[in-house]
């Protein structure tokens, strides 16, 4: 079924990609920041698809940690790639954010620090995978899996600690209509990003899952 | 011995200099539109602006390509093994 949506599903990201920044360039001016909030309409949608991107590792590795099947395996290390490519965009586009907004690149702030940590957690996930030896599988599995336990707390950060980063509320305010014509672009972005998100995931899973066929084949092959 | 004392030294002189530092300004809860006409730009913003889209549109594009040159081989390698051996499968 994924199969069949596949070609559907890149017809709507390419169309939301394209309408993207005529959107974000038509969408109201912010009173403090002015043009480089309009960051935000990528930045947000950014960690979005990174969080679905988690959360598919996260179920994955558990299925796999558990059940040893290995198509939840495809979807483990698909799911933490994505999530380290959403993740780093996220990192990028921050600063770029923040160089304005605060007068610096980076502050070790704790929505920073702790956004950082995650992202590192899903990269050393993809490092003992690719070099961690026999068996690394179940390894990254349980390094996916922590990864994931640390997203809710990175998300709820700017909630429980002091902090200079915008807190939660401002996209639930945002669709509510605190900034009227802005809510409309943000969602787009943010659908678009997240339709991305399952696009490469399902990619990904692909050549996993042909990985394990060739695999396979050598086994029989060496074998015969 | 003398590394651990030094590293226990260094944390117990880190807490009182992280307390020293100023506290931070109260996060934003939400956004306010700008009154028409105000001036809101004292720092060039587009080249950031720009920068970040940018990033964003070739980060996806490389990970594409990655996936698709991938792909490729793998298929390229299977389709090689079921021709030198057509039965394996």
């Amino acid at each position: 079924m994924m199969k069949k949506a596949l070609a559907p599903l890149t017809v709507i990201v390419a169309v939301l990609f394209v309408c993207a920044p005529y959107l974000i360039a038509q969408a109201p001016l912010e009173s403090t920041m002015g043009l480089v909030q309009k960051i935000f309409y990528f930045h947000v949608p950014s960690w979005m698809a990174m969080y679905t991107a988690i959360t598919v590792c996260a179920i994955a590795s558990a299925m796999f940690l558990f059940t040893n099947n290995r198509s939840a395996d495809a979807y483990a290390v698909a799911g933490a790639e994505v999530a380290v490519l959403f993740g780093l965009m996220g990192l990028v586009s921050g600063p770029l954010w923040g160089r304005k907004a605060w007068g610096v690149w980076w502050q070790w702030d704790v929505r920073l620090t702790t956004a950082l940590l995650m992202e590192l957690i899903f990269i050393a996930c993809l490092l003992v995978r690719k070099y961690g030896g026999p068996g690394s599988e179940k390894l990254a599995a349980a390094t996916g899996l922590f990864g994931g336990a640390t997203a809710p707390f990175v998300y709820k950060s700017v909630d429980i600690w002091r902090t200079v980063h915008p807190k939660t509320s401002v996209v639930p305010e945002l669709l509510k209509g605190s900034m009227p014509g802005s809510g409309l672009p943000f969602a787009l972005s943010a659908i678009g990003f997240v339709l991305l998100a399952i696009l490469l995931m399902q990619l990904r899973v692909r050549l996993a899952k042909e990985q394990v066929h060739l695999d396979d084949l050598y086994l029989a092959y060496e074998q015969s | 011995m003398k590394t651990i004392i030094a590293f226990v030294c260094a944390l117990l002189l880190a807490g009182p200099a992280a307390a020293f530092q100023p506290p931070p300004s109260a996060a934003q809860s939400e956004y306010v539109p700008a009154t028409p006409g105000a001036s809101t730009e004292q720092m060039p913003a587009a080249p950031l602006l720009i920068t970040a889209y940018a990033f964003v549109w070739i980060a996806a594009m490389a990970y594409l390509w990655t996936i698709a040159r991938r792909l490729n081989k793998v298929e390229d390698d299977i389709r090689a093994l079921e021709r030198k051996a057509p039965h394996s499968r």
